[in-house]
């Protein structure tokens, strides 16, 4: 080996400034600056020379193995630095074509609006009762001030059980559950919702099905006032439909006195005027009034000292207005092309 | 209920636009359901429900007809010279049959060139607009008018012919235009179940006094005995008052126009002016009466003076009705009868023996007050609704019994010149109890939340014509009027008084009352969170119908032979239905006892237009109890019946492929067995529910060996599997695999464990080691794990199967299992040594156990 060490240094720069991938850089270095590179036997050599020439000969043979040790980290650098450029260049994805989706499900969208019911009522205190589907007339109407044959029962297309004598029914709504949570509850005071399913003997339409979900709901205090129902529905209206104003007025049901009907300003025309609204500029929500005394007596709270409020309505007529749905046959249907869109 | 302005005006006066009127009593609790606008216009544009044309006041006028020449080239047409007070008589051409050639002086309507008008000759309502024309060589630019083309009816036979007092000239806008509020009736509003009525209403809003007839509020009492009728009632509580008038020498015609335009607006057919004057008092003034035929009565009792007797029907007692129906009664409907048997059903409908007709003379006019239970019952059976049994059927005060009556005899005196008898026949049984009702404004802040004054009160109570007793500073002594009998409370008294005052004047307040004990809901919550869990896992929620029919919930079954119900085969029905009594159809005729079916019909109608369905529904099925099943939240009012049990069940339907197609590969393979147990076994794993085991077993509704039973401790808390091939036949599904569970979710939840305890992570190296054992086919998996799992102790941390393999070079009947078995230690790190003894240990006891053999290490 007679080749001096710039020599060496020359001829490995050289060499490596052609080099642009891992593999070949990989060879060099072993080549050169690796436990048996030439470098290394550049410093074996050193044993083999005077004395004198041992001391400069060590130095430039270490000037040698730092520059070419620099060079190959720049050289590991530039690749690096090149295999990225490229990467990005790369052909760019069709960024239109469809990602893919996770399966999921759905929850129903009625049962969606309960679950928003239940919660915007759960920060205000109440609590959630479900009690039966199969009533009897006793609990479904008399208890709750509408006497057999009274002229009320119109309101109501009930479906009776057979063999019954019309004394055991499907519930038409509800406000049963009233009768039952007060049982339970007594002498405690209330602040209940009762969901749940009911039934009504109806021509199926694009407005009535023979059965629904309506949400309950009852107040029992000492010192409850119809000031309190209002105050307590309009902040529901708030959350369940924004900023907007409200309307209660008169309306009748015979277990609560007074009962009032509570709008909204409608959420489509605001209140100008549209099909959704039928042109009034408000859409009716919910029915409401004070605990008529009989209906309280009949669940074990003296009218006397006790006051309450009630009020129900439907889910699936609040998810028709929020979303625009003018067929309430697709809730039960469950068409996925329906169920999907929630 | 129909209520045309132009009459509600003969008793109070319209101050309000119709609108903010309509809103008011809508806010009162007459709630205005429509406005029907007649010739006049509507505040909404054209074409929308509650709107109608307007008739142009410039070109639409009550005429004369001036005279009627022969058509010179037709033979059917008439030229009409027409004059309506301005300038030149206008000449036009009609057809109308009612005109004559000749005819001169008749009250008409007058339509000019660019009126617009409904179409006479087309379908339904559509608008023209009235052009300048010929008819067969005769200019015609004009039209007298027809109710059809003004829309007024549909009648497009004849043209309109006004009163003769009908005043030339007049823009018809303003002497026929109307608006008609459709009111609804709630039951607390008999009183409003008129014209008068509503006025009152009206009146009490906007401060005004009603205008009543002369003698309105005489209380007129007669004698139940006359010389020409006597009256008897059996009954008091079915018929507390029944009182007759005679009105002899009437003349049966038409009623005068003005009476027809208002039974007609009001939704009422006019038939002749006797008949028309009972109905148009009825709407008028809320008291139903009844016209008979006097001399048929007389006849009846050969010749003498009528006894009416008023009792229950005797068993299998008939009546022809005028309605030409013949008819059973039974005792509890209210007949009208005489000494030949019954003339009429009371309150509801009369015989035909005795109606009025064509020849009638002398009509005896009936005005009674029947009991409204048995009105609505007989009503009901007899299937014979009417303007008159709605109005009973709520209810009517005794007390406004005789001047409607009056009104009636007077109106037959002046329109169908009768002579009125002068005696009142009055039996009069059950006087009216008129309530004192004790107000406070204690009271009054209590419920509703306000301070009123006493005087306020007051104030509004009189304007609805209470009574004022007694009033002191904070609290009043009231009786209602006579004409409402749906007051007798204080509560009654506190609508009344916050209907008047303004809901909206009450401020709106958060409940001050102590907040009630809270206790959550536990079952609900967890009902939420399978949910949850459910729809994570990919599933859909449906809601379907609680309604089924007893053949669709046995279609579960593979042959219709395999009907009886057995326990095991849950959830296959097994007990009696609940059955409805007056379904809806035959289809929707008891509830269900399984959530299957309804959901495979959702199944297959999606599947119509998707390939896949993954649904799953939570809801409640309906058990008729048997012996010794309590219902804990039962009351003791419901012990006497029995009610059915209401478990909640999951079900879910699986079928299609695994995944969605897309334009990148997925496994689009059709999903099975394991992809349903899967999603339980995920189910319960999201819950927290311990100690629950899959066991195989043989269900008639499932494929025979891919089915298994859900047992959680050692209950069966449902059945999953794929549907029975000839179950899913029943179905007409796809051919592929449907995997099917419903389960007592009642049962799973009572066992999840919300507090369960979180295992320690390991901070040290794990050793993991692969098995596989061959064993016979026989064995099951779950068992080969177990045992891995009990051997490999607290050093075992998972245990992943991750092949089975059956063929060659396997013998037959023998099946490979392979499992990663990883090994960890909570406070060492654990040598290879130790996992290996450990693995050693395992493969001896299914050696041992199971006849395993080791096949590779
Ligand atoms: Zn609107």
């Amino acid at each position: 080996m007679n080749e001096s060490a710039h020599e060496l240094q020359a001829r490995a720069l050289a060499q490596l400034d052609s080099i642009w991938d891992n593999a070949q850089l990989n060879a060099w270095r072993i080549e050169y600056i690796g436990r048996k590179g030439a470098v290394n036997t550049l410093f074996e050599q050193i044993n083999t020379l005077p004395k004198e020439e041992r001391g400069a000969f060590g130095k430039t043979a270490n000037e040698v193995k730092t520059t070419l040790e620099n060079a190959f980290h720049a050289r590991e650098g530039a690749i690096k630095q090149r295999e990225l450029s490229e990467a990005l260049e790369a052909e760019p994805l069709d960024v239109t074509l469809p990602g893919r989706r996770p399966a999921r499900g759905r929850i129903h969208p009625a049962t969606q609006t309960l679950r928003e019911i239940y919660k915007i009522f759960g920060e205000m205190g109440f609590q959630v009762y479900r009690t039966r589907q199969v009533e009897t007339d006793l609990v479904n109407f008399q208890l709750l001030n509408i006497p057999e044959h009274h002229p009320a029962r119109d309101n109501w297309s009930t479906f009776y059980v057979a063999g019954s004598d019309q004394r055991v029914l499907l519930r038409p709504h509800t406000s049963p559950g009233q009768i039952r949570v007060m049982r339970e509850n007594f002498p405690n005071p209330i602040r209940a919702i009762l969901p749940g399913l009911c039934y009504r003997y109806e021509q199926i339409s694009a407005r009535y099905e023979i059965q629904f979900n309506q949400v309950e709901g009852l107040v029992v205090g000492h010192h409850i006032t119809f000031g309190d129902l209002k105050g307590t529905l309009t902040e529901f209206a708030r959350r369940m439909f924004g900023e907007r104003p409200v309307r209660f007025y008169a309306d009748h049901f015979p277990f609560t006195e007074p009962s009032a009907q509570m709008d909204v300003k409608c959420i489509i025309c605001e209140g100008a005027g549209c099909a959704l609204c039928k042109y009034t500029g408000w859409l009716e929500i919910l029915g409401s009034g004070m605990v008529h005394p009989t209906v309280l007596r009949n669940g074990g709270y003296d009218p006397d000292v006790w006051s309450g409020f009630a009020f129900g309505m439907g889910p699936e007529r609040i998810t028709m207005l929020k979303h625009g749905i003018t067929d309430i046959r697709y809730f039960w249907g469950n068409d996925l092309r329906f169920l999907e869109q929630f | 209920m129909k209520v045309p302005v132009s009459w509600l005006q003969d008793f109070v006066d319209i101050t309000l636009p119709i609108s903010e009127l309509a809103e008011k009593l809508t806010f009162s609790g007459l709630e205005v359901e429509d406005l029907e606008y007649i010739g006049i216009a509507s505040p909404f544009q054209e074409g929308i429900k509650g709107t109608s044309l307007a008739w142009d006041r410039d070109k639409i006028f009550v005429a004369q007809l001036v005279e009627t020449l022969p058509h010179p080239n037709a033979d059917r047409l008439k030229i009409v010279r027409v004059e309506y007070g301005r300038g030149e008589p206008v000449q036009m051409v009609t057809g109308a049959p009612n005109i004559q050639i000749g005819d001169a002086g008749q009250k008409v309507v007058l339509a000019l060139e660019g009126s617009r008008l409904y179409d006479g000759h087309k379908e339904g309502r559509e608008i023209m607009t009235l052009k300048k024309s010929k008819i067969r060589g005769v200019e015609s630019s004009s039209m007298v008018c027809s109710e059809k083309e003004l829309g007024i009816s549909e009648e497009h036979e004849g043209i309109i012919i006004l009163p003769a007092d009908a005043p030339v000239g007049t823009p018809l806008a303003d002497y026929l235009g109307d608006v008609v509020l459709d009111i609804k009736i709630n039951p607390n509003f008999a009183r409003a179940q008129s014209v008068l009525g509503v006025a009152r209403q009206i009146a009490a809003l906007t401060g005004q006094a009603v205008r009543l007839p002369q003698h309105w509020n005489t209380q007129e009492v007669g004698a139940p005995k006359t010389d020409f009728v006597s009256i008897e009632i059996a009954d008091p509580k079915l018929c507390p008052r029944f009182s007759a008038l005679l009105i002899r020498n009437v003349e049966i015609k038409s009623s005068p126009y003005w009476m027809q335009v208002r039974l007609l607006r009001a939704g009422m057919r006019p038939i002749n002016n006797v008949v028309d004057i009972t109905n148009y008092v009825m709407l008028g003034y809320g008291k139903p009466l009844h016209a008979f035929d006097y001399d048929a009565l007389v006849a009846r009792a050969n010749g003498n003076a009528p006894t009416i007797h008023v009792r229950p029907a005797r068993e299998g007692e008939t009546m022809q009705t005028l309605d030409g129906q013949m008819r059973a009664f039974s005792a509890h409907d209210i007949l009208v009868t005489d000494a030949q048997g019954p003339v009429g059903i009371g309150g509801i409908m009369g015989g035909s023996e005795t109606e009025v007709s064509d020849n009638t003379k002398n009509v005896l006019l009936e005005s009674a007050i029947f009991d409204f239970i048995s009105i609505r019952r007989t009503t009901q059976e007899q299937k014979l609704p009417s303007e008159a049994a709605t109005r009973f059927g709520r209810g009517i005060p005794s007390s406004q019994n005789v001047a409607p009556a009056r009104l009636a005899a007077d109106l037959m005196r002046q329109l169908a010149n009768g002579s009125v008898h002068p005696a009142l026949a009055d039996n009069y049984p059950l006087p009216q109890m008129v309530p004192t009702i004790h107000v406070t404004t204690h009271e009054v802040k209590r419920i509703l939340g306000i301070e009123l004054a006493p005087t306020e009160i007051e104030r509004i109570l009189q304007s609805l014509d209470f009574e004022i007793n007694e009033a002191s500073a904070d609290a009043l002594r009231v009786t209602p009027p006579d004409y409402r009998t749906d007051v007798d409370g204080a509560d009654d008294v506190l609508e009344e008084i916050i209907s008047i005052h303004g809901y909206d004047k009450i401020p709106s307040t958060l409940i001050a009352d102590a907040l009630p004990p809270l206790k959550g809901n536990d079952a609900l919550e967890q009902e939420e969170a399978a949910r949850d869990v459910l729809v994570d896992a990919g599933l859909q929620e449906i809601v379907t119908l609680s309604f089924t029919y007893p053949a669709h919930e046995a279609s579960l079954r593979p042959t219709s032979n395999s009907e009886t119900g057995s326990p095991q085969d849950f959830p296959l029905p097994a007990r009696p239905y609940v059955e409805i009594a007056n379904p809806i159809s035959p289809e929707r005729s008891v509830l269900r006892q399984t959530l299957l079916p309804n959901m495979l019909d959702i199944a297959a109608s999606n599947l119509r237009y998707a390939n896949r369905a993954a649904f799953f529904e939570i809801g409640n099925v309906f058990l008729t109890r048997r012996a010794g099943e309590n219902d804990s939240r039962e009351l003791p009012e419901d012990q006497a019946f029995s009610l059915p049990l209401e478990p909640r069940r999951l079900a879910i339907i699986l079928t299609g492929p695994r995944a969605r197609a897309t334009w990148q590969p997925a496994d689009t393979t059709p999903m099975d067995f394991f992809d349903l147990k899967g999603i339980v076994e995920d189910m319960l794993a999201g819950l927290h529910v311990r100690d629950a085991d899959f066991t195989p077993i043989a269900h008639p509704m499932l494929f025979p060996g891919r089915a298994a039973a859900l047992c959680i401790g050692d209950s069966t808390v449902g059945v999953f599997g794929e549907l029975h091939p000839l179950v899913r036949a029943n179905w007409a599904l796809p051919e592929h695999a449907v995997l099917v569970g419903e389960f007592d979710l009642d049962a799973i939840l009572a066992r999840t464990d919300a507090r369960f305890i979180v295992k320690p992570i390991s901070r040290y190296p794990v050793i993991v080691q692969d098995i596989a054992v061959l064993v016979d086919e026989q064995v099951e998996a779950a068992r080969v794990q177990a045992l891995i799992v009990q051997t490999g102790g607290a050093l075992l941390n998972s245990v992943k199967l991750f092949d089975v393999y059956r063929g060659a070079p396997l013998p037959s009947g023998k099946k490979s299992l392979a499992y990663t078995l990883t090994f960890q230690a909570l406070d060492h790190v654990l040598s290879d040594v130790e996992a290996g003894k450990l693995r050693e240990k395992i493969v001896r006891r299914l050696e041992r156990e199971v006849g395993a053999e080791l096949r590779s290490g």
